[in-house]
């Protein structure tokens, strides 16, 4: 992959998977990892569905894969299994169709000094899901929706140790403030392409975060900012309440002109994250094709 | 510098051990417990808020300067008990069900104790029903319901609709807030206000109490 991106080529991620879970069923509440388990059917065909769609790499079902995440459901135990199921239907759909992009988000907990774990329980959690999702032959490694520069870089320094040579992706989740963009825990566009480059990332960016519009400015700030291939994951906008549903505002139409602007910016991995569906990875993948 | 100021200057700086210190030097000087938390504590927290409120601060310094100013109140609460110091109102907090974020909600207790409400926070994973019975034993004007996932907002609307069926509307008010919510989705499930962050969400439960008192 990093070779077709020094070759100047745009890689196409996939959507949303949280979101499809819910429309087929996912409870509030429940486990989505418990799901690699329970329901590797549904997996597979959601996975099926971005692979027709033109993705080049398809997401497993592990960001909440850290035993640190899997223990509120009681699952801590089960890191090495659930982990290593998810790539596996994944790579059983794609059959080297495409890549199989092993997810890794946010662990939930707060570091010390501000929060009450240890940066060395936090890695060591880490180093059990990275081992697992390596080991079941996932061709890359997506850390996400950080907003803690200090956990993405534990994340990082773990993927080093467990899987040598496995691309690795970093992304970070921004907010849009009168004062520019920052995480929760404040880190800046320019700090976060620093401090991801320093610990080992291939390529960085941000992902999720408030649609596409607000998506445009900060993968131009990364841009400015580093010399890697830059990343960008949108949402389909805020989710808005229609009738007790909830809708993500952005269809594949509005969602894709923005998105397919990325590319002229030059961004390298262009992709969906919270509501957008296979419909949003054609419309994309028929405007970058053509 | 005065005790009470260097309290609030260094709770700004998230130094819990000295404030624990200065305090407990504020108490045997023989400050009124009153005075120490409205011109120490809670001086220096709102200093804190307000930066952290035009994006100055971030997260990491407000919980560095909440326990701050918690291990200054540990100190003073047995004392304000026996003051029987006014609070502002109560409000009942929590993350609602399904949904075990509790950063954003934990933030929003702590600038509203910060502003002198009392807080009676729930935890997380908390069901509608258990909203509106902590409010009505407790006699809280303010439910404030946090979400991170957008698999758990549409819970919030369900506290809502309880409080329609409950014939609590506008005797118990609703602010809502996290990542994914928004004032348009306040607006569709009939929520009282939203807070955009921990420090709106101090000045909508200002207006709410505001309202409610009229």
């Amino acid at each position: 992959m990093l070779s077709r991106l020094a070759a100047g080529e745009t890689i196409l991620g996939d959507g949303g998977w949280g979101t499809m879970l819910m429309a087929h069923g996912l409870q509030p509440g429940e486990c989505p990892e418990m799901l690699n388990l329970e329901r590797p059917e549904l997996l597979a065909e959601i996975a099926e569905l971005y692979l027709e769609a033109g993705a080049d790499f398809i997401t497993t079902n592990t960001f909440g894969g850290s035993p640190l995440k899997l223990e509120h459901a009681g699952l801590a135990e089960r890191c090495a299994e659930l982990n290593r199921r998810g790539v596996e239907i994944v790579r059983q759909v794609v059959r080297g169709r495409a890549l199989v992009a092993a997810s890794v988000g946010p662990c939930g907990r707060l570091l010390k000094p501000y929060g009450d774990c240890d940066p060395e329980v936090v890695a060591a959690g880490f180093a059990r899901q990275i081992a697992a999702l390596a080991e079941a032959g996932a061709d890359l490694l997506v850390i996400e929706t950080m907003t803690d520069a200090t956990e993405a870089e534990l994340a990082l320094a773990t993927t080093k140790n467990e899987a040598p040579g496995l691309p690795v992706v970093a992304t970070m989740t921004f907010d849009a403030t009168p004062r520019g963009f920052f995480t929760i825990m404040g880190v800046t566009v320019k700090e976060a392409a620093g401090r991801l480059a320093d610990a080992g990332a291939d390529i960085v960016g941000s992902n999720c975060g408030h649609g596409i519009g607000p998506m445009i400015e900060i993968a131009r700030d990364f841009r400015a900012c580093t010399g890697l291939p830059v990343a960008i994951q949108a949402n389909a906008g805020l989710p808005e309440n229609r009738d007790g549903h909830l809708v993500w505002p952005e269809d594949p139409e509005t969602w894709v002109d923005g998105a397919a602007g990325l590319r002229d910016l030059g961004v390298g991995l262009i992709g969906g994250c919270c509501g957008t569906t296979p419909g949003h990875i054609r419309a994309l993948r028929r405007r970058l094709d053509t | 510098m005065s005790t009470l100021k260097e309290i609030a200057a260094c709770l700004e700086r998230g130094e819990d051990q000295r404030v624990h210190e200065l305090t407990a030097e504020a108490v045997a000087a023989g400050l009124a417990a009153t005075e120490i938390l409205d011109d120490g504590l809670l001086a220096g927290m709102a200093v804190v808020g307000e930066r952290f409120r035009k994006h100055e601060v971030f997260l990491p310094d407000v919980l560095l300067a909440a326990r701050a100013m918690y291990a200054g109140l540990d100190l003073l609460e047995p004392l304000l008990k026996a003051e029987q110091a006014p609070r502002r109102g109560k409000v009942v907090l929590g993350t609602v069900r399904g949904d075990q974020h509790d950063i954003g909600k934990n933030l929003v207790g702590i600038m509203l104790e910060g502003a002198g409400y009392e807080v009676i926070d729930l935890g997380i994973d908390v069901t509608p029903e258990a909203f509106v019975d902590a409010a009505e034993k407790e006699g809280a004007a303010v439910i404030g319901l946090s979400a991170l996932l957008t698999t758990t907002m549409g819970v919030m609307g369900e506290v809502t609709g309880l409080l329609r069926e409950r014939g609590l509307e506008g005797q118990v008010r609703t602010l809502i807030g996290g990542a994914p919510v928004t004032a348009d989705f306040a607006r569709q499930i009939g929520a009282d206000a939203f807070g955009y962050d921990a420090g709106d969400s101090v000045i909508q439960v200002q207006a709410l109490m505001e309202e409610t008192a009229c």
